[in-house]
């Protein structure tokens, strides 16, 4: 286990290191970007960038330097906004974007195994027509159009909710469907196929002579053995919640990280996007790191410790 | 039929008439014949993808895309960027069956155009991931080895990569165009069609077909184009009509957030998001049309794909 832990670190170092450096290399190859010192009309944004990325040196000790202040967490001044740094930006955006993530998935987890299970107890049944053609749904329906939908319907025209903002509980639920309903369809679908399988294996038979009564089969037996696929997808649905929450932010007006990386995009505040983008990656690389570690101990039948394992 | 008395009253036991005798088949004979019409893999995959009928909606649905992309362009009279702000807004008529946008252009016009675009991201996109992922995940898995885990390594560093910030990044950098686009979504896009080579791949080398192949004296490369390529097109076809809604997807994705195709050319995603402002007015048709095909294009292409998993999988052949 140890040893499989150590070879995770190594290769998601590695990754940050690439991302790092390609952020770097593709930063100083634009005009007008923080490495060149023609890139700023403003004289006191001029000083803060000369101060912070050393830009009279050459360019491998402004890289060293570089990799020094992403390793010491300090992202850099904005070039936009002369008084703000990358780390104003990040400290305002996160909590909100990380309060709309983790809600989302919890959103998308819970209600994508509900209706999975469901779908596949009463397979080809009326739940399981309901169930997946929702689920076909929620995957075809872009989040930004299912956003601008539920705004201008249940917003606009019913005036049930907050059309944007991030202010109360009830300011949350439009940003949250948009976000977790693409997710949750493919957990659904996923929950439903591996319970299905799993239903018809031996022990479940098993189980079922004993005389357990249904519910206990269902949570103890199949469920904790169909969870698997889904702690397997778990990545790739954080890599799309975390980019969902880009158009989700902007479009719900949210102060979070991703409307800022937005802005700063459609604005060249360079030092932002890199900035950003390198914290995005570290976050989601971690994620990814902890993912494949609760798979290793979830999974019984996974000896990650033995060497060359697959 | 008579019975044994019967027989015996009338014949002596010497004189046996010949029709009495039936002929029993030989085993040999039903051993080689087939119950069933001999059908190659791909006629098989065919004949229970045409029954299924969701897949066949979606594929009917992508051939008449990929018709009126073609030519819905030519035979509408309207320019697909021309401003027209006198006839802006118009609802859905006779001249304008899909309205006209904010700048008083024909929607279906745009409509087209946009289909073109985003197929053409989407086939692209997804071909250059083929080639790349048949190439890598093939050497890796048919090696083996040394050089297999050096591929993997990189495989596994690239992975970890969150695809659509270096796709941002790189359109920050480079300036968002057709080609830029589809360098930003390959360069990390083929990693997934690269696993999934590399293990079937793998699995199929050890089977006796290719060792007797290798026993006669075929070389690498003839092993790799006869034997474990036409067994692995399944899986790589099946990832293939996933590959292409992701790409488009993350084409009118990036279109939205302002890192899109630009004028004069328009995607469903630029078209969406030129809308945005309008749907509040109550312009619906200038959200809806981009809305529903970008939509109805990812329905179609995921229920062939899936479609074509159960079809290509020899295991579900009857």
């Amino acid at each position: 286990m140890l040893r499989y832990i150590l070879k995770r670190l190594l290769i998601m170092i590695a990754t940050l290191w690439i991302i790092i450096t390609v952020t770097f290399v593709l930063m100083i190859s634009i005009p007008g970007s923080p490495f060149n010192s023609e890139g700023s009309s403003n004289a006191t944004v001029q000083a803060n960038l000369e101060k912070h990325y050393h830009l009279d040196e050459p360019y491998y000790i402004q890289y060293l330097l570089y990799l020094k202040s992403i390793v010491t967490l300090e992202l850099g001044p904005s070039i936009k906004q002369p008084d703000q740094t990358v780390n104003d930006l990040l400290g305002r955006g996160f909590p909100i974007s990380f309060e709309l993530g983790i809600l989302t998935i919890a959103v998308a987890v819970i209600s994508g195994i509900t209706l999975g299970i469901f779908a596949a107890l009463r397979h080809n049944g009326v739940i399981d027509y309901v169930a997946m053609g929702l689920a076909v749904l929620g995957i075809s329906v872009p989040n930004f159009i299912l956003a601008t939908l539920l705004i201008q319907k249940v917003a606009v025209d019913w005036d049930l909710l907050p059309v944007a903002t991030w202010s109360s509980p009830a300011h949350m639920i439009l940003p949250i469907l948009a976000l977790a309903t693409g997710p949750m369809a493919i957990i659904a679908r996923l929950t439903r196929s591996t319970m299905l399988e799993v239903l018809t294996q031996d022990y479940i038979k098993m189980a079922r002579a004993k005389g357990l009564s249904p519910w206990k089969i269902i949570i103890k037996h199949a469920l904790r053995n169909a969870l698997m696929p889904i702690v397997t997808i778990m990545g790739t649905l954080l890599a799309g919640i975390l980019t969902g929450t880009f158009v989700i932010e902007k479009i719900f007006a949210i102060p979070g990280m991703g409307k800022y990386f937005v802005e700063s995009i459609n604005q060249r505040d360079y030092p932002v996007i890199m900035g950003t983008t390198v914290f995005y990656s570290a976050f989601l690389i971690f994620m990814l790191f902890l993912v494949d570690i609760a798979y290793g101990i979830l999974d019984p039948r996974i000896k990650v410790h033995k060497r060359g394992g697959e | 039929m008579k019975t044994a008395e019967e027989m015996n009253s009338t014949h002596s036991p010497t004189e046996i008439p010949d029709e009495w005798f039936t002929n029993k088949i030989k085993d040999t004979d039903t051993a080689e014949s087939v119950s069933r019409p001999s059908l190659s893999y791909w006629q098989d995959a065919w004949r229970r993808l045409v029954k299924n009928k969701m897949a066949m909606l979606g594929l009917v649905f992508l051939i008449l895309l990929a018709i009126m992309a073609t030519i819905g362009p030519i035979v509408s009279p309207y320019a697909v960027n021309v401003q027209n702000l006198p006839e802006q807004y118009q609802s859905p008529s006779i001249e304008h069956w899909f309205g006209t946008d904010n700048a008083g252009r024909d929607v279906f016009t745009r409509t087209w155009y946009g289909a073109r675009i985003s197929l053409f991201v989407g086939l692209v996109a997804a071909l250059i991931d083929v080639t790349i992922g048949i190439i890598w995940g093939g050497i890796s898995g048919y090696k083996g080895g040394r050089t297999d885990t050096v591929m993997m390594r990189v495989i596994e560093i690239l992975y970890g990569i969150p695809s659509l910030l270096v796709t941002i990044l790189l359109l920050v950098v480079l300036g968002p165009s057709l080609l830029t686009i589809i360098i930003a979504l390959t360069i990390t896009g083929w990693v997934g069609m690269a696993r999934i080579v590399r293990g079937q791949v793998m699995q199929i080398k050890n089977y006796e077909y290719v060792l007797a192949s290798k026993s006669f004296g075929a070389k690498d490369s003839r092993i790799i184009r006869k034997n474990l390529l036409p067994n692995t097109m399944g899986p790589i076809i099946v990832q293939m009509t996933l590959s292409v809604p992701t790409a488009i997807f993350a084409e009118a994705f990036l279109s939205f957030i302002g890192l899109g195709i630009q004028a004069p050319f328009a995607s469903w995603g630029v078209m969406a998001n030129d809308a945005l402002g309008a749907i509040t007015s109550g312009y619906w048709w200038t959200l809806f049309f981009p809305a529903f095909f970008i939509s109805f294009t990812m329905f179609a292409f995921n229920v062939l794909g899936d479609g074509l998993q159960d079809a290509l999988d020899p295991k579900l052949r009857k």
